[in-house]
């Protein structure tokens, strides 16, 4: 069953470099990129099957010389195929919605080139086992994405794409140096060999300082409190469905789930990097809401509840406990889906509206009904209000929190979810009801793919909570917690 | 050993400049003293005292220097001229906007 996993690299790669060619017409670019993303959704679905088993596909078929392994190993495991089924479910939204909304920029092609791209690397990122193809492809995505936030080619967007650049180049730097170093000690790269000399050869402080590099690093990619400052401009310069690429999944797979994969199933977890990573996401997820609350700026305020959201889901994977890492991964998946709907929402209003200042709106319910819709439900979505999915995942987090002894987490958790409330409460009666100042007869709803894709994200913020059941759950997010719970096995698994 | 630290004050030296200077180039350049530093280090992990070149086979109890990180280091370099070639573009249609390479005068964001 190996055959499956190059797949999800090779389709976007390939078609990256295809369409430059080929993509004179803009309806070709449209109509493959559709296709290809929806065939990456398709086999992200199909992968579930062996979401139990560990798949390991050798580059190139190099086998392992006495057990050693040379060659790049890519591994398909519980977490890959939960953050691929994420990944791909939302790229397809956002190529849905970028038919309609990249029609007023002037070169349609080159975004989808960039685009591809951006996926390829995303998925190179969650499917690869070898530490020096992680920060390969780990650049594919963040150039791509740098490239992408400075699409427009205004002041202002340089400015964030430069400002993003210069400190995505400080991370990858760090998580170079850390690979480099670990190579020095381990003599391989293989993250699962990685992690079986590192088990006979003892931690020494060389890793523990490799330790830091990777929590900087990384931290840099996933925007955590301290390393936090590109995100507010990067995100909201960038084109919409770019905004909820970044949103969305970017930050998680580069960030996040890097993070939980280098530290939980390759170096292992000690009580020091779990509270370390337990305070940072404590500074994010209240720091990061408060300064959502007194943004004017509909995307900057969705932007700084992101940060606010990364601290909540390191929050539960950091308690390292079995119910938190339910949590804290079942809340990546939630706030994917809700984050891309609200930029996919704050789009259509930049689309009809042409603004994006919360105090120039107001009154466009009647105007666009749908996106009105979509917007209120991701808006009780994110901030907790029950039978939608961010509910679920809060609550677990919550009960995670008290399980594990620590109560006065929860609190933070509890303050920071109060706020969001307040701070979506705001966003809903500025911009869809009250009176508006300026004249809005003329705005009309958006075209149909936008609406579509808007429509699809918010069903399954309503229906996401289901996969809790007892029935859904060994299904998908069982493997996952497995995973995590049995770090270390990771190796034995990959090497067998 | 004395070489590893070269290399590391190497990359502390590009850390710290990107820290204090105010030039868009100046920032970029010190992105690039990073970056190869980081290569150099890298290199220097796969040398062997008196190695010879991983090509023929070893006569005579002599050792390799080990190839892997040259291989990386050639990658890792052609990443680096990417990352380059688009931040170099970005600052030239920053110039281009603002008429000015100080950051500090580049603030239309307040981030």
């Amino acid at each position: 069953m190996d055959w499956i996993i190059p797949i999800f690299v090779v389709i976007p790669l390939g078609l990256a470099f295809i369409l430059p060619i080929i993509g004179k017409n803009r309806r070709v670019g449209d109509v493959l990129t559709n296709l290809a993303t929806l065939a990456l959704l398709c086999f992200a679905i199909y992968s579930i099957k062996f979401a139990k088993s560990t798949i390991v596909y050798k580059l190139g078929n190099w086998q392992p010389v006495k057990g050693i392994p040379i060659g790049i190993y890519m591994v398909l495991d519980g977490l890959s195929i939960f953050m691929l089924v994420t990944v791909n479910l939302v790229a397809f939204m956002c190529t849905l919605y970028s038919i309609n909304y990249m029609e007023k920029f002037t070169d349609k092609t080159r975004y989808y080139t960039l685009f591809l791209l951006m996926l390829a690397g995303m998925n190179g990122v969650i499917l690869t086992g070898d530490f020096f193809n992680l920060f390969v492809f780990l650049e594919i995505a963040a150039i791509a994405s740098y490239a992408l936030v400075a699409f427009g080619t205004e002041a202002e967007e340089l400015e964030a794409a430069f400002k993003y650049q210069v400190m995505g180049s400080i991370g990858s730097a760090f998580i170079l140096l850390g690979i480099t170093l670990l190579y020095s000690y381990t003599g391989t790269l293989n993250m699962a060999d990685v992690s079986r000399v590192l088990i006979t050869k003892g931690v020494s402080k060389l890793v523990i300082f490799v330790s830091v590099l990777f929590i900087v690093g990384f931290g840099l990619k996933s925007a955590i409190m301290p390393f936090h400052m590109w995100l507010p401009d990067a995100h909201p310069s960038a084109p919409a469905p770019i905004s909820a690429m970044l949103s969305g999944v970017l930050i998680k797979t580069l960030g996040i789930y890097a993070l939980v994969r280098v530290f939980f199933n390759v170096i292992g977890t000690n009580p020091v990097i779990l509270n370390t990573i337990i305070v940072l996401s404590i500074i994010s997820m209240v720091l990061g809401i408060l300064l959502a609350m007194v943004q004017r700026d509909l995307k900057r305020l969705l932007a700084y509840s992101s940060i606010s959201h990364v601290g909540l889901i390191l929050l539960g994977v950091g308690l390292g406990t079995p119910l938190g890492m339910l949590g804290g991964l079942f809340h990546l998946l939630n706030h994917a889906v809700f984050k891309s709907l609200l930029f996919l929402n704050s789009g259509a209003i930049v689309y009809s509206a042409g603004t994006r200042d919360l105090d120039n709106m107001g009154g466009l319910r009647n105007n666009m009904p749908v996106t009105a819709d979509t917007s209120l439900v991701a808006s009780m979505a994110i901030s907790g209000i029950p039978p939608f999915n961010g509910f679920w995942s809060k609550l677990l987090i919550i009960f995670a929190c008290v399980e594990a002894g620590r109560p006065w987490l929860a609190v933070f958790a509890i303050v920071a979810s109060i706020v969001t409330i307040g701070v979506f409460m705001k966003l809903q009666k500025q911009a869809f009801f009250g009176e508006s100042k300026v004249d809005i007869s003329k705005i009309k709803e958006v075209p149909g793919f936008m609406v579509f894709a808007m429509i699809v994200l918010a069903i399954l913020c309503v229906v996401l909570g289901l996969i809790l059941l007892p029935k859904l759950r060994p299904i998908f997010l069982n493997p996952v917690v497995d995973i995590l719970k049995n770090g270390l096995e990771y190796s034995v698994r990959v090497l067998r | 050993m004395i070489y590893y630290f070269i290399a590391i004050l190497i990359f502390v030296i590009g850390l710290y400049g990107l820290l204090v200077k105010r030039n868009l180039f100046k920032i970029i350049i010190a992105l690039i003293i990073m970056e190869y530093a980081n290569f150099l280090l890298f290199a220097l992990i796969g040398f062997r005292k008196e190695g010879t070149a991983p090509i023929q086979p070893i006569v005579g109890g002599k050792v390799f220097v080990d190839p892997l990180p040259q291989a990386l280091v050639l990658t890792a370099i052609v990443i680096g001229l990417g990352t380059t070639a688009l931040i170099v573009a970005l600052a030239v249609r920053i110039y281009e906007k603002y008429g000015t390479l100080d950051i500090r005068k580049i603030k239309k964001l307040k981030g």
